[in-house]
C-alpha cells in the first residue's frame, strides 16, 4: 500500500484570491479514514431510519449504523428504541433478520430472551446466576448512548456527550419542516431499499449530492428523456440558491422543469394528474398561506446534513445515507419518502418519477456512480495532481445552486473535525 | 418451420428464444432486442427486499419500465453521453433452468435462471437471478410482454447499479 505524508489539514483557502482546495489525498489515504471514524462517525449524529418503518408494538429492523449493528425496534409501550445488536452474555448477534414483528428476541447462541426494550426475560440454567442477575443493567441489551428524532427522523450518536440532535441540526430543521409539511398526516416509506455500493470515497458522494454543476453535463441524457416524454416539461428554469446551514450541513433551493407530486404538473400526468396536483396545492394554501405553499409545492431541496445523510425532495424524495468501508468503497442505502394519506395515483407517478431519475437503475444516478469512480481513479495521480478545485461562486452575496459553496460547508466542517482537537 | 400455439410450443423453442435475447443483448444490438417486446410490455428489476410479486405502483424498485420508458432507456444506452455505459461495458447473460410455468391460452409463464457478467475499466461484476417472463405469440414470433429481473443478491452491493439490461 502506498504510503501517504502526514496530512494536518485537508483545505487550503484563501478567501481574498477566491481559492478553495481540497487535498485529493483526502479521499484515498487510509489514516484520514480512520481519523473519519473517530473524529467523525463516532461523534455526529447518524441516521438510522423513520418512525414510519415501525408501524406498530414489535415492529423491528436492523441496520449498521456507523460500522455497528443497530437494532432499531418499537417497544411493548410503543416507544421506539436503538439497541447495539450485540447479546451481552458472550456477543453473539442477537437479531439476524433484517426486518419483521416479533414478541422478543432470542440470541440463538445459548437461548437468552430479551424484551422488545432489550431487557433480558430469561436465559437457561437461571438457578446458576446469581439471584439479582436480571435487575443488573448489564445483563441487557445495551441501549445506543444517544437516540432522538425530530419530525419522525431517527438518529444516533456514539459519543454521551454530543449537543442534542435539534442543536445539531440548526437552522436544517427549518428545510426538513418545509419537506415533512408536504403531507397533512405524516410522511412515511414507501416498501423497498435500493442498496448499492460504488468504488468510491463517500465524500464524493456528499459533493454530488448537493451538486447542482454536474447536472446539465452528466445527466444530459435525462434531459433528452424529459425532452421526449408525452408534453415536455414545465416552462421552469432550473435557478435558485445555495445556503451553508452550518455544522457542515447545506441546501440547495431551486425550480426546476421536473414534475413534482407536491406540488408541480407537467403535461404528461394529463388532466387527471391537473386535478389531483391543484387539490394538493389548494390544500397546501388553506394549511399554510400561499407563500409556503408555492415553496413547498414548487421549490425542489437537496438537503445535506453532516456527514453522510442527504434528503433530496425534488421529482420524488429519497432518503439516502452512505458509509466508507474503504477509502475507495462505500456502500449507500436510499429510501422513498412520500405522504402517507397520498392518493394511488400520486404514490404511482411519484415512484415512476423517482425511478426514471434515482437510484442505481434509473437515467441518471448510474452516470453518477461512473463520474465517481472516475474521480476515484483520477486521484491515483494523487501524489503529483494534489487539489481539488471547489471555489465556484465565491465571493457572491448570495451564491447560486450550481456554485460549489455547498461543498466548501461539507469541507470546512470535516476539516475542523479531523484536524482539529475538541476544546 | 411449423407453426406452434401457446399450447403446444415446445421448451426448446422458447429456449431458443431467450438464448437469442441474450446473444442481442451481449452483442449491444439494443433496438433489435427491444423489437422483441410487445407495445404494451414492460421490464422491471424490483428492490431485493421486496416480495417477488411486488408492484411498482406501490414499492419502490431499480428499474420499472412501460414500454415508451423502455424504448427511451435503449436509446439512451445507445448514447455516448450515457457515461456509465461509455465505452460500452463488456457482458455475457447466461441463461440456464429455463421453465414454462404456465399455458394460458394465449400467453407463456417462463422462467430462467441468469448469471450476468459486466466488465469494465478492468472491473468485473456479476448479477444472478431468475428472470419471469410472460411470452406471448405477434406474427408467429414469441414476443416479451412482461420481464421480470429478480436479483438473489442483497440489493446491488458490488455491482453499484443496474447501468446494463439485465
Ligand atoms: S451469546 Fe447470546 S446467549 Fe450466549
Ligand atoms: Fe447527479
Amino acid at each position: 500500500m502506498a504510503s501517504y505524508p502526514v496530512l494536518n489539514s485537508g483545505i487550503m483557502v484563501d478567501e481574498d484570491r477566491k481559492v478553495f482546495k481540497v487535498s485529493r489525498q483526502a479521499f484515498v489515504d487510509p489514516a484520514i479514514l480512520e481519523a473519519e471514524r473517530a473524529r467523525i462517525f463516532d461523534r455526529s449524529w447518524l441516521y438510522l431510519g423513520h418512525s414510519a418503518e415501525l408501524p406498530k408494538p414489535g415492529s423491528f429492523v436492523t441496520r449498521q449504523v456507523g460500522g455497528r449493528n443497530i437494532l432499531f425496534a418499537r417497544d411493548a409501550k410503543g416507544e421506539l428504541r436503538a439497541m447495539l445488536n450485540t447479546c451481552p452474555h458472550r456477543g453473539a448477534q442477537v437479531c439476524r433478520e433484517r426486518s419483521g414483528t416479533a414478541k422478543s428476541f432470542q440470541c440463538f447462541y445459548h437461548g437468552w430472551v430479551f424484551g422488545l426494550d432489550g431487557a433480558l426475560r430469561s436465559q437457561p440454567g437461571e438457578a446458576s446466576y446469581a439471584e439479582d442477575f436480571k435487575e443488573r443493567g448489564t445483563s441487557n441489551m445495551q441501549q445506543v448512548p444517544r437516540f432522538e428524532s425530530y419530525r419522525d427522523f431517527n438518529f444516533v450518536c456514539f459519543d454521551p456527550n454530543v449537543q442534542s440532535l435539534s442543536d445539531y441540526l440548526g437552522p436544517a430543521r427549518e428545510y426538513l419542516d418545509v419537506i415533512c409539511d408536504q403531507a397533512e398526516s405524516g410522511m412515511t416509506i414507501v416498501g423497498g431499499t435500493q442498496e448499492y455500493s460504488m468504488r468510491a470515497n463517500w465524500k464524493l458522494l456528499t459533493e454530488n449530492s448537493i451538486d447542482g454543476y454536474h447536472a446539465v453535463t452528466t445527466h444530459a441524457t435525462y434531459f433528452d428523456y424529459l425532452k421526449a416524454t408525452n408534453g415536455g416539461l414545465a416552462p421552469v428554469p432550473l435557478k435558485g440558491s445555495a445556503r451553508d446551514l452550518g455544522n457542515g450541513h447545506a441546501v440547495l433551493e431551486y425550480k426546476a422543469p421536473w414534475g413534482r407530486p407536491v406540488a408541480q404538473w407537467i403535461p404528461a400526468w394529463g388532466e387527471e394528474g391537473k386535478k389531483e396536483i391543484d387539490r394538493l396545492y389548494q390544500n397546501l394554501v388553506e394549511r399554510f398561506g400561499e407563500e409556503r405553499a408555492e415553496r413547498i409545492a414548487l421549490y425542489n431541496r437537496n438537503l445535506f446534513i453532516f456527514p453522510n445523510l442527504v434528503v433530496n425532495d425534488i421529482m420524488a424524495v429519497t432518503i439516502r445515507t452512505y458509509y466508507p468501508t474503504a477509502p475507495d468503497f462505500m456502500n449507500i442505502s436510499a429510501w422513498a419518502l412520500a405522504p402517507k394519506e397520498e392518493t394511488e395515483w400520486a404514490r404511482k407517478y411519484r415512484l415512476y418519477n423517482f425511478l426514471e431519475f434515482l437510484g442505481p437503475g434509473g437515467f441518471a444516478t448510474p452516470d453518477d456512480v461512473e463520474a465517481l469512480e472516475q474521480c476515484q481513479r483520477g486521484f491515483r495521480n494523487s501524489a503529483e495532481a494534489q487539489w481539488n478545485d471547489i471555489s465556484k461562486g465565491m465571493g457572491k452575496p448570495v451564491p447560486d445552486y450550481d456554485d460549489e459553496l455547498q461543498m466548501r460547508a461539507f469541507w470546512s466542517n470535516w476539516n475542523k473535525c479531523v484536524f482539529q482537537e475538541r476544546a | 418451420m411449423r407453426m406452434f400455439t401457446m399450447q403446444d410450443i415446445p421448451r426448446a423453442d422458447v429456449e431458443e428464444f431467450l438464448f437469442a435475447e441474450a446473444d442481442l443483448l451481449d452483442e449491444w444490438r439494443l433496438p433489435e432486442w427491444l423489437e422483441l417486446f410487445t407495445d404494451d410490455a414492460t421490464y422491471s428489476v424490483p428492490a431485493t427486499d421486496v416480495p417477488a410479486n411486488a408492484s411498482p405502483d406501490n414499492s419502490l424498485f431499480y428499474v420499472a419500465d412501460d414500454r415508451f420508458r423502455l424504448s427511451e432507456r435503449v436509446k439512451r444506452l445507445m448514447k455516448r453521453t450515457a457515461h456509465a455505459e461509455f465505452p460500452h461495458s463488456r457482458t455475457r447473460h447466461v441463461v440456464s433452468n429455463v421453465r414454462i410455468r404456465s399455458r394460458a391460452e394465449a400467453e407463456l409463464e417462463v422462467s430462467s435462471a441468469f448469471i450476468t457478467f459486466r466488465t469494465k475499466d478492468g472491473v468485473t461484476d456479476t448479477y444472478f437471478g431468475s428472470n419471469r417472463y410472460r411470452l406471448v405469440q405477434v406474427d408467429g414470433n414469441l414476443r416479451i410482454r412482461d420481464k421480470r429481473c429478480l436479483l438473489d443478491s442483497e440489493g446491488l452491493r458490488m455491482q453499484g447499479r443496474v447501468s446494463i439490461i439485465l
